[in-house]
């Protein structure tokens, strides 16, 4: 149908058409009308579902207690992450420690996410991916130049940074509040003369699960890793869906390093001493 | 005092001590070097790079590891802004391999690490903003940091941790700044782990021209 939009009604009218109109990278809302959840989120309150293109970002602002449910559902999404205390977002997610203080460079379930306070931001309830990165961080703006022509966030090849840049201005936070990044869904190994080689990826449907352990910010960019070595721009959607798992049903039993239950006791004391 | 052989024709433009637990600054003009000399061996020297005139742009781990697709830092090492830019080149090492996966060590992390018992023992971030704080810098602006003298192995198993330096008394290393910066060092106090050798010691900061 051919819609007139020389006038506010015409205008109107043509806005409204596009009702109903559904495409797989966006968000659902209600996220109970979302398909795609996971069985152990069946009975529980559904709080978000949105699927985030290749060469795309999104800010949001999840509860204390939340299960974020991160999936490459065609196994060549790469989702590089920050996590802000929601409440006081100068605390904020500190890579260099939560690889130093759990003596581990490779994220896996029963890790934590910690922040530069020594809190957990969020623990990985579970993980069937096993490739991450936590040095290499994103893109940038003059890599992309050079690697593929553009990086603006604009362009059809956006650098990671350029779309955290935009995340974080979403929630009122600046350029210069953007840590290190973690990278998940591709991997990358150390091997004994430092050097990173890389170690691909676990294939469609790999899932990571994030208990948010305070009020969090998360900044997400889906894009292409910094070394990814292949001809052209590759980034599939990436799949989010957020319930409540406050009640801790349907969630894994982790065994936890000891720093790892120092820093949620840390957690726990915070929260209850702020009263959040 | 003596500079070390790499600059001694170099024109000196400020020689100084880091104390020992404390902080230090200083700008390095673009072309300029700065030398650092690890005057007692293996004292961890945390240290951040800022653009001199615009503070947003600043040292960033993950684009310098990126872009020599390697975790150590050793001669001819560029480290990268967070905006890949080169802020400085480590033109001359004599120690062969610092760490830039680490970070500092915080009166918080100290509490994860050692225990509760250790928080009030003073501590790299607390210099960082110390010292940041003179340059309108705050707990916003500190990001992953350069550990120079510092050892951290990464195990196949992903293991990794800091272990004895290989650095001893009187090695030295040279960077040459890319465009002015002013660069933020902790001179690390941490005695839990052996980064300072469980005795936090001097170091010499020499800021030369070559011209």
């Amino acid at each position: 149908m051919t819609q007139s939009t020389s006038s506010t009604e015409g205008a109107q009218a043509h806005a409204r058409s596009m009702a109903g109109t559904v495409v797989e990278t966006m968000a659902t809302i209600p996220a109970s009308e979302a398909t795609g959840w996971p069985a152990e989120a069946v009975t529980a309150k559904k709080l978000w579902a949105e699927t985030v293109a290749g060469g795309n970002y999104t800010a949001l602002s999840v509860a204390r207690g939340a299960v974020i449910e991160l999936t490459d559902l065609y196994g060549d999404a790469n989702a590089h992450l920050v996590a802000y205390n929601a409440t006081d977002t100068s605390e904020r997610l500190n890579v260099a420690d939560t690889v130093k203080v759990q003596w581990q460079a490779y994220l896996g379930q029963g890790q934590l996410l910690l922040s530069d306070r020594g809190r957990a931001l969020a623990t990985i309830l579970k993980d069937t991916s096993g490739k991450h990165d936590t040095f290499a961080g994103v893109s940038t703006l003059e890599g992309n130049r050079d690697r593929y022509g553009d990086g603006t966030a604009y362009c059809a090849t956006p650098a990671g940074r350029e779309l955290l840049v935009l995340a974080a201005a979403k929630v009122g936070l600046e350029p210069r509040d953007i840590p290190p990044t973690v990278g998940l869904f591709k991997g990358y190994f150390v091997q004994p003369d430092g050097s990173l080689i890389s170690t691909g990826e676990a294939g469609a449907g790999a899932k990571v699960w994030l208990r948010a352990e305070m009020p969090l910010v998360l900044l997400i960019a889906n894009a292409p890793h910094p070394l990814d070595a292949r001809e052209g721009y590759h980034c599939t959607p990436l799949q989010i869906r957020i319930w409540d798992g406050s009640s801790n049903e349907n969630q894994p039993q982790l065994e936890l390093g000891l720093e790892a239950e120092r820093a949620l006791a840390n957690t726990h004391a915070y929260i209850a001493l702020k009263g959040i | 005092m003596s500079v070390p052989e790499f600059i001694k024709d170099h024109s000196i433009v400020s020689d100084s001590v880091a104390e020992k637990r404390g902080p230090w600054s200083g700008l390095v003009q673009a072309g300029e070097y700065l030398t650092i000399v690890d005057l007692h061996g293996n004292q961890a020297v945390d240290s951040l790079i800022y653009d001199a005139h615009d503070t947003s742009i600043r040292y960033s781990a993950p684009n310098t590891i990126a872009g020599q697709a390697n975790v150590f830092l050793t001669e001819g090492s560029v480290l990268r802004a967070n905006t890949g830019a080169p802020l400085m080149t480590l033109v001359h090492d004599e120690v062969g391999r610092h760490d830039t996966v680490g970070g500092a060590c915080s009166k918080e992390s100290n509490s994860l690490r050692y225990g509760q018992h250790t928080v009030h023992q003073h501590a790299c971030v607390e210099n960082f903003l110390l010292e940041g704080a003179k340059y309108g810098l705050n707990k916003r602006d500190l990001v992953s940091n350069i550990n120079f003298y510092m050892n951290v192995p990464v195990e196949p198993n992903g293991m990794l941790g800091i272990v004895d330096g290989i650095s001893a008394p009187g090695l030295s290393l040279t960077l040459r700044a890319e465009r002015d910066v002013s660069v933020l060092v902790s001179n690390c106090p941490q005695i839990n782990n052996p980064c300072n050798g469980f005795n936090p010691t001097e170091v010499r900061m020499i800021t030369t021209s070559a011209g």
